[in-house]
């Protein structure tokens, strides 16, 4: 057909124990935003990874407009007029936007040409972007913005994005949406990589599904439901969290205007947070990542110390409490980062799982660490969270994101606490497997715990909180009843625009 | 004293720290940590001198140094980037097996001159009454070592190829996923780093001493190490580092042959402790700007 741009046919490739993608053929048209859905592991990465020149297909043809195309590496994939936008992000922290744009460049024009570039198209797509920042200093959506237009600049035929809205507020969705119309007008192809079915069912043309690495099928988005794609990929249907109750306890934490200088370079400070959470409640935080979310996670946590009388839990003031001290009373927490922050990589699973659990649950005695309850401990939150692993002996970098995830986050949950604030519970995790930790979350505040979810997926967040916050530049807005919010507001909250009288923000 | 000789004799101790240093800048810019300074140094040096006495060309000898010490960080290259083996503890063996082989190979020249290198007088400026021959009458390796500077940091800021450098070493994972090639670049700054350190050495055996003695770098090549460390992987602070131990030492040499009260002891380790002092309170008050990847293995998987 004269207007496929992207032909694959039969593309396999496997690993030692694993086929990554068995036999997988699809097409892409000119013109048009194509997604690519499938779980954790379903293959996708490895898919665009072909495509990309990154890896090696063991069997299978690609016919790019018409002829062969075999990437050896990403710079003939480039040279063809395929580019990628990465999921997490090949950026340089400590480089500024031109020099990062001009490292995934092929021929980069001189340093001052480039900076001109670069604010042509950053204001031909509506994609704000000063050519001379660091990019250590930049939010996420600024970020995926370099990435965006590093691409851009070389005017691709095929443009790949993998999960790309996941880091974005509902406005930079919308900005990014937008540009991604205009290329599309422009005659571009776009690969699309997401979870969010939603957002698959506005913007893409055409779907292909994988599952354990094999093409199941392809849909028209927009003429079927969200619910159906997401049966397609996970092959069977998943439960949705259950409605919870309405009534609140007593306060179990408090934080009155709680502000903490920037722990690094690149932090964030945290000015003036004041919250408060009942027994039974569900507090969702929101905001664009690098807002504030980790640190107030560590100050919540006791990582991070805070001045006196800017934490309280049950009453009592913990602000110059470390973690063991808080762990005892009851107040749990979960960071995002889930290896080398939640998990130590190289460590076994029961061995992660006395780091957090050994006092809580006795599993020490006299300085010893006792194993056979230890392992049972792993055990437990395994069986009960379905942890996939071949056992409590695995180390933890073996796990797959979303395992290791339902792991870190279910050996808290384990413990009982009676707070449990948890950054990013979801990140990464395929529907089923969030579906059910955000069901265990439920339940857990359905026993009488309160919990404090920071996350940046505001579907998630809607669909669990009770009452809803939005941290932007380390303020926290005021809190308010999921009811009463719609979208919009959100967006407004997360933008700063805590008082809602503002009519709009500028992109 | 005379302070033309003095200055001149500080830019002579300067040197040899100043090439290894601003060697394992460029090697540490990549993301690579190489602890075997020492080793290269004291390689470079005794090959520069049996080299140089063999054929009577200082130059020569110059040239074998920097080939030898290369080779030899190619060995640890080769561990470290293709076998992933830990590069603080290979870096710490390559300075073992330096010292050793060094002894080895030296023991027939001990006692032996090196031949003379000749001054090179820059032409016009060496005229310049007391400046001219403070600063415009040295060999050219000191030259060279400074122009090293000034080229270290013009490659890291202006070029593309310093980019790609800076690149790998901030960020292996990235600059994998954007198609270079991490470990090739890495191999050629860790061979660059031993070249420069090898030359470092041999002006120690062939200008400074110059004769050769067991262990003679006597912990230059860790100076290095700090001075890179502590100018925050900055080619200028490099060498303010290395002119400010050179010139202490040479300070306290004279002070010593002056026979001054202060011990012996106390003014030998001046030049250590008060380059370490110095560098400290320069970079605690910037930024550090370590490479993000110093010392992390890297392994293209998938």
């Amino acid at each position: 057909m004269a207007d496929t741009l992207l032909s694959i046919r039969g593309l396999t490739k496997a690993y030692p124990g694993v086929v990554a993608n068995d036999d997988v053929s699809f097409e892409i048209q000119k013109g048009e935003i194509h997604a690519l859905l499938g779980e954790n592991g379903a293959g996708k990465s490895t898919l665009v990874k072909m495509i990309f020149g990154l890896v090696k297909p063991d069997r299978g043809e690609m016919l790019l407009d018409g002829s062969a195309y075999t990437p050896g590496k990403p710079s003939d994939a480039r040279r063809a007029g395929v580019a990628m936008v990465f999921q997490h992000f090949s950026l340089f922290e400590a480089l500024d936007v031109a020099e990062n744009v001009a490292l995934g460049m092929e021929n980069p024009p001189k340093p001052r040409d480039l900076a001109r570039q670069i604010r042509e198209v950053s204001e031909t797509y509506g994609l704000p972007l000063d050519p001379s920042r660091t990019v250590g200093t930049l939010s996420a959506g600024e970020r995926q913005r370099v990435e965006i237009i590093r691409c851009l600049l070389q005017h691709p035929r095929l443009l790949i994005m993998d999960e790309p809205t996941s880091v974005l507020t509902p406005q930079e969705v919308e900005i990014l949406f937008e540009t991604l119309a205009k290329l599309k007008a422009e005659g571009t192809s776009i690969l699309y990589i997401s979870h969010k079915l939603e957002e698959i069912r506005t913007l893409c043309d055409e779907a292909t599904i994988l599952r354990l690495g094999k093409n199941v099928g392809t849909c028209t988005p927009r003429e079927v439901t969200a619910r159906q794609m997401a049966e397609m990929m996970v092959g069977s249907s998943f439960a949705t969290p259950e409605a919870r109750s309405a009534e609140k306890g007593e306060v179990l934490l408090k934080c009155d205007a709680l502000s903490m200088p920037a722990p690094g370079a690149f932090g964030t400070p945290l000015r003036e947070v004041s919250l408060e959470v009942r027994a039974g409640e569900v507090l969702g935080i929101g905001g664009v990542a690098g807002n504030g979310q980790d640190e107030l996670l560590m100050a919540l946590s006791g990582e991070r110390l805070a001045p006196k009388g800017a934490i309280w839990f049950k009453g009592e003031d913990i602000s110059r409490a470390g973690p063991m001290a808080r762990r005892d009373a009851g107040l749990l927490s979960g960071p995002e980062e889930r290896l080398g922050h939640a998990a130590a990589p190289n460590m076994s699973l029961t061995e992660n799982g006395v780091l957090t659990a050994s006092r809580r649950k006795g599993l020490v005695s006299n300085g010893f660490i006792d194993w056979g309850k230890a392992t049972g401990f792993a055990e437990e939150v395994i069986e009960r969270f379905d942890v996939r692993t071949p056992g409590p002996g695995t180390a933890a970098r073996a796990l797959s994101g979303g395992n290791l995830q339902k792991y870190v986050v279910g050996r808290e949950i384990q413990q009982d606490p009676d707070v449990f604030v948890v950054n990013q519970p979801t990140w990464g995790v395929d529907a089923a497997a969030a579906a059910a930790i955000r069901q265990a979350l439920l339940d857990l505040a359905a026993k009488g715990a309160a919990i404090i979810c920071i996350s940046q997926d505001l579907d998630e967040l809607m669909e669990i909180s009770d009452r809803f916050g939005a941290l932007n530049e380390g303020r926290l807005s005021p809190t308010r009843a999921v009811s009463e919010l719609d979208i919009e507001k959100i967006g407004l909250m997360m933008g700063g625009a805590h008082d809602m009288e503002v009519a709009h923000v500028d992109g | 004293m005379d302070p033309v000789l003095l200055v001149a004799s500080i830019m002579v101790s300067a040197t040899p720290i100043l090439l290894a240093a601003i060697g394992e800048l460029v090697t540490e810019k990549s993301g690579v940590l190489n602890l075997g300074v020492e080793g290269m140094m004291i390689t470079g040096a005794v090959m520069g001198f049996a080299i140089a006495v063999s054929t009577g060309s200082p130059l020569l000898g110059f040239l074998g140094a920097a080939v030898a010490s290369a080779v030899l960080s190619l060995s640890f290259g080769l561990l470290t980037q293709y076998l992933l083996s830990n590069q603080v503890a290979t870096g710490l063996g390559l300075t073992l097996v330096g010292l050793g082989l060094s002894a080895l190979i030296g023991s027939n020249y001990e006692g032996q001159r090196a031949p003379n290198l000749p001054k090179l007088d820059i032409p016009v400026l060496s005229d310049i009454p007391v400046l001219g021959r403070m600063l415009f009458s040295h060999d050219f390796v000191v030259y060279l070592s400074l122009a090293l500077v000034v080229a270290v940091w013009a490659f890291l800021k202006y070029t593309r190829a310093g980019l790609i450098l800076r690149a790998v070493g901030e960020d292996h994972e990235s600059a994998h996923a954007l198609g270079y090639k991490v470990v090739r670049v890495r191999m050629a700054a860790i061979a660059f780093g031993g070249a420069c350190a090898g030359l470092g050495g041999a002006y120690v055996s062939l200008v400074r001493v110059p004769q050769w003695t067991e262990g003679m770098t006597a912990g230059a090549g860790w100076i290095a190490l700090a001075i890179v460390v502590f100018s925050s992987w900055r080619p200028l602070g490099v060498l303010v580092g290395a002119y400010l131990f050179g010139g202490v030492t040479v300070i306290q040499l004279n002070l010593q042959a002056a026979g001054t009260t202060v011990p012996v002891e106390l003014l030998s380790m001046s030049p250590y402790l008060i380059t370490i002092l110095v560098l400290v309170v320069i970079s605690a008050r910037g930024a550090h700007g370590a490479p993000g990847s110093l010392g992390r293995p890297f392994h293209a998987s998938s």
